[in-house]
């Protein structure tokens, strides 16, 4: 919490113009109403006309007069219960922070045994849990659908959940781990050593790995490259490493492939640039939700690898 | 010396260029925001880099506020000034100069914001060097009109202009504080605040935008245009006192009311509520004002369908006026923020009141500064009414809808606390809702395209009266 305390000048500032401006329109409709001449509707003009138009002297609306009042009592009534005359808190102690916070215990306290229920299940038991898996699958929806998208497909730079290609692993555990502290990718940029020849070539020799079409001049060139470069992380033969995230390049999974270009011009764009990969912690969940997340992931991927 | 039988020439050039810009920037800045509304729709419809909706929503918003509703501000001021003070414009150079400085404002206007030049500050969002063109040609404005005031041969200041001297100097103190950028280069500055004083200041500007550039200056507008129209006394001076000094105390103060549930201190979100809510009375006050104007006269909206439209305006004037106050408070807001409500709400003031109420006016202007009695076609305006009535309406009703469905779709959870909708979800739901909005804002396009026809007509016979060489002479005018 921080202080929102003005300094006193200030705070006697907001507080005299605030009800300076309230009291004024009292006073104002007050004075107004109390030099009518008319207290009915009349026909008597104000005697000026001005091209043509003339103004009736008619008093104030009665019902508008009143409505007027209400909401100034309204507001003065507002004023002394909440925060708004400078530094007074109100007589009710309210805060939107409090409020806030008050909100989030509630729902904390309303809602924790439930998924507390499942936390002594294996995630095993808890696949087989429909009611689980209808809880996880809410959860999965507001937290990680976003980017993960709904049925866990994936998207461009957003790695598909329900394949059995995984880039820190796809054990209960890793998952758990994942979804606990996160995951931070960084695939260097490499354009200002390699240049445009050199990312031709480490690119024709990256798709080969794959199997995918290559000129065998330039992949021979490329490899070169590769192992000064790439093999450290995506390994001499180019399966990858889990314990870094660096992915498999002899698969047919491309996390990086771009919707408007082909993979060999993906595998290039990357190799330029370099990418960072971001996965957020979801700790501010608890364990118990990330326990239900872990095994709804894992339901993701068996069903996926299923088919 | 309240009446003079023989009146002083005026000048009318500027006001018939103002006018008919007027017509002209509205079928453009609303057939803008046809078009993305449909983007809303088709997202990929007539989508371009320079034609997406995030560059196009602010050439909207620009270009129906400051373009069709700054030139009919522009020339029912200058027209009701005059006549009102019984004498011809101050400075008519300078009066030039804010026509054609305005209209220099709106084409950079046009260019920059596609282009993608944005400060990123709702309704401000023009670069620093057309903010020093408004700055010297508001300031212009405000010399040409104060001035005109000042030479008047009546005794006392109308109440329109009253209305339009509080926001012709308020537009002036808000534009030149909220533009306060730090330029770098001759299209990119940065704002000199920061923070959530940063958008403090720029609530404080946009609400204002609609407190005096759209409100303030629109009622100076329905105090000529209603009585000379209805041919009947203004209701009740008393309360045209009241209500403007009650508006223009309390309107500053609302802004802080978009900002809501935010980093701003609660002591400032609950002053801008407060003061939102006893805004209530002022507003209505203009409606009250307006509409008991026609006691009397109702049988003139039987024929008469530019009174139709002044009616029709302070009708919408007066429910959006009782709708915001509610939307400020801060547990509707809850639920209101950030949906389509906001829209609805914004197009109820936008469409329902300073678009009608301007139209209204215009087509009883622009044969006055024609010299002619009134415009071509009296059966095109009462089309034009029902077009746009029913224009205005699905809009906002569409919008009312949506806003409320995706309010509860946002916030509605399912019984372990979590929420029940994606956002995607609320997206989904909303499609009928903006298929109803392009309905209505074509409507609503139709309406101005068939008004700039009858403008041409009017024109026309205005030529044919042979009256034209005369009006195009520089020389200000006796009509």
């Amino acid at each position: 919490m921080f202080s929102q305390d003005l300094p006193s000048f200030w705070s006697a500032w907001v507080a005299v113009i605030t009800l300076g401006v309230i009291f004024g329109c009292l006073w104002l409709i007050y004075v107004v109403r109390r030099s009518e001449p008319y207290k009915e509707e009349t026909e008597h003009t104000m005697g000026h006309e001005f091209d043509g138009i003339a103004e009736y002297d008619n008093p104030l609306p009665r019902w508008w007069y009143m409505k007027f009042l209400l909401t100034i009592v309204f507001g003065l009534g507002y004023l002394a219960l909440y925060p708004g005359l400078g530094n007074f808190q109100g007589l009710l102690g309210w805060t939107s922070t409090g409020q806030y916070e008050t909100e989030i215990a509630t729902a904390e306290q309303q809602y924790a045994p439930i998924f507390a229920a499942f936390r002594d299940q294996s995630v095993d038991e808890l696949i087989a849990d429909p009611s689980a898996m209808e809880v996880a699958g809410r959860l999965f929806s507001n937290n990680c659908a976003v980017c993960h998208g709904s049925a866990g497909q994936g998207a461009y730079g957003f790695p598909n959940l329900t394949d059995a290609d995984w880039l820190y692993g796809g054990s209960a555990e890793k998952i758990s781990e994942t979804l606990h502290n996160g995951r931070l990718a960084n695939m260097p940029a490499w354009l200002t050593i390699l240049g445009d020849q050199g990312i031709e070539e480490t690119a024709h020799y990256v798709v080969s790995l794959s199997g995918r079409a290559h000129d065998q001049t330039l992949a021979t060139a490329g490899q070169v490259h590769y192992a000064t470069y790439c093999a450290a992380c995506h390994m001499p033969d180019g399966t990858g490493n889990q314990l870094l995230g660096a992915p498999n390049l002899t698969d047919d999974v491309w996390l990086y492939k771009a919707p408007n270009l082909t993979i060999h011009e993906s595998v290039k764009l990357t190799l330029r640039n370099g990418r960072q990969g971001v996965m957020p912690s979801q700790a501010r969940l608890g364990d118990d939700k990330i326990h239900l997340l872990t095994a709804y992931v894992r339901r993701l991927a068996e069903s996926g690898s299923a088919q | 010396m309240s009446q003079v039988s023989a009146h002083p020439a005026y000048d009318y050039r500027t006001v018939r260029q103002f006018a008919i810009m007027s017509v002209v920037w509205g079928i453009v800045g609303m057939t803008v925001g046809l078009l993305i509304a449909a983007q809303l729709v088709w997202p990929d419809f007539l989508a371009s880099q320079y034609s997406h909706f995030g560059r196009l929503r602010p050439l909207h918003t620009n270009a129906v506020i400051f373009a069709f509703g700054g030139c009919a501000l522009f020339a029912t001021s200058y027209y009701c000034v005059q006549r009102t003070c019984q004498t011809a414009l101050a400075f008519p150079a300078l009066a030039r100069f804010t026509f054609w400085g305005w209209q220099l404002v709106i084409v950079a206007a046009a260019i920059t914001l596609p282009l993608g030049f944005t400060t990123t500050k709702e309704y401000a969002e023009l670069e620093w060097p057309i903010d020093l063109l408004i700055a010297a040609v508001w300031v212009s404005y405000a010399i040409v009109f104060l001035g005109t005031i000042a030479q008047r041969k009546t005794s006392h200041i109308y109440v329109a202009n009253w209305f339009f001297a509080a926001f012709i100097l308020v537009i002036a103190v808000l534009h030149i504080v909220n533009s306060a950028f730090l330029p770098v280069s001759l299209f990119k500055s940065y704002s000199i605040y920061s923070g959530a004083m940063d958008a403090m200041i720029q609530w404080w500007y946009g609400h204002n935008a609609v407190g005096f550039f759209l409100t303030a200056g629109f009622l100076g507008m329905m105090y000529y245009f209603v009585p000379k129209q209805a041919g009947r006394p203004v209701y009740s001076y008393r309360l045209s006192i009241v209500h403007f000094w009650a508006l223009i105390a309390t309107y500053m103060w609302a802004g802080a009311h978009h900002l809501h549930y935010s980093a701003l201190p609660d002591w400032a979100q609950s002053v801008g509520m407060v003061m939102s809510l006893i805004l209530l009375a002022p507003s209505w006050g203009g409606m009250i004002n307006g509409v008991m104007t026609l006691s009397g006269a109702w049988h003139k909206l039987r024929t008469d369908p530019i009174l139709r439209f002044l009616v029709v305006s302070l009708s919408f004037y007066g429910m959006s006026t009782f709708e915001g106050p509610m939307m400020s408070i801060k547990t509707v807001n809850a639920l209101s923020h950030n949906t389509d409500w906001t829209i609805g709400h914004v197009h109820s003031g936008a469409l329902g009141w300073v678009a009608m109420v301007s139209i209204g006016s215009l087509y009883h202007l622009l044969p006055k500064v024609l010299g002619l009695v009134q415009m071509a076609s009296v059966r095109l305006i009462n089309l034009h009414f029902w077009l746009a009535t029913i224009g205005t309406v699905l809009y906002i009703a569409s919008m009312w809808v949506n806003g409320i469905m995706q309010g509860l779709m946002w916030r509605a959870v399912n019984p372990d606390g979590t929420l029940t909708y994606s956002f995607v979800d609320s997206v989904a739901a909303s499609y009928p809702g903006w298929i109803v909005r392009v309905i209505g804002g074509a409507f609503f396009v139709i309406g101005m395209l068939i008004m700039a026809y009858n403008c041409w007509l009017t024109v026309q016979q205005a030529k044919q009266a042979d009256s034209i060489r005369d009006l195009s002479s520089p020389e200000p005018q006796t009509v």
